[in-house]
């Protein structure tokens, strides 16, 4: 492989694994959260009943 | 078994793209005029029709609320909006780590690249509006007109670089002209079907999120009520 410009090559694919690497860890982060937060307000409705 | 096909589909999505960068960085031959960096036309334009695919599904989606105004369709646009922006995302980020040695400037303000912009813009729009629209229903209109205005930028996005009267940076169309080398094809074609494989496991992840909301905003007025 010609090494010329291989350095940018890396770098444009590390910026697309890092996008999307990124948006997974929010979406993770974001799951556990709505699953938190589900599991008080049913708690909490049950509790009300 | 949702958490399964997520898992299988985002599984699958990952080998492949591993196993296409096996052929694209090992053995492809390198281009003549640009080099190595000619391989990140096989993340670049994936990603570009990996985003414009999920657009047209949020756009059919968007349709479809209004028609028959099921929030289940308005789940699956919003899913496949936040999904298209990150392969748009992804589309501009590289293209302009490419520009950078072909051209050698970052970005320029050329037809294809400013609507593609617009196009990111247009959208990151309807995910911003979305929080600020308190009343589902009004939310999941405002959000379905907008996602078919935006949709109509795509159309001027692709032609950006084929019409007659219009100078741009951006390389004129090579996948249809037979501009591309034969050998290029299939680690193109399998760079896309894992980018959609990928894609689609975060669509579906996301729905979940989405019904999850919707689930919580029911508590919510359960709990208010009791």
């Amino acid at each position: 492989m010609d090494l010329r410009n291989f350095t940018f090559l890396v770098y444009g694919y590390s910026a697309a694994m890092l996008v999307i690497f990124g948006y997974v860890t929010l979406l993770v982060l974001r799951s556990r959260r709505i699953d938190r937060e589900l599991t008080r307000l049913k708690s909490l409705v049950e509790d009300k009943n | 078994m949702r958490d399964k096909v997520i898992l299988s589909l985002a599984a699958l999505g990952t080998l492949l793209m591993v196993w296409n960068f096996n052929t694209i960085f090992l053995h492809l031959p390198d281009e003549a005029q640009q080099g190595a960096i000619y391989r990140i036309i096989f993340i670049h334009v994936p990603a570009a029709i990996g985003a414009y695919t999920f657009y047209s599904v949020a756009v059919l989606s968007s349709v479809m609320f209004l028609v028959k105004k099921n929030f289940k369709y308005d789940s699956l646009a919003v899913a496949c909006v936040e999904v298209g922006q990150v392969f748009t995302l992804v589309n501009l980020v590289t293209g302009s780590i490419w520009g950078r040695i072909i051209w050698g400037i970052w970005w320029t303000w050329d037809m294809r690249l400013t609507t593609q912009l617009i196009c990111f813009l247009l959208y990151l729009g309807y995910l911003l509006l979305r929080p600020s629209v308190t009343e589902p229903t009004q939310r999941a209109t405002m959000s379905a007109i907008l996602a078919i205005f935006a949709f109509a930028d795509i159309p001027i996005v692709v032609m950006a670089i084929r019409l007659k009267n219009v100078r741009t940076q951006h390389p004129q169309p090579v996948l249809e002209t037979g501009g591309l080398d034969p050998s290029f094809w299939p680690p193109l074609l399998i760079s896309f079907i894992a980018v959609l494989l990928i894609g689609c496991a975060l669509v579906m992840l996301r729905l979940h999120q989405e019904t999850s909301r919707r689930e919580i905003d029911y508590l919510r007025r359960e709990v208010h009520a009791l």
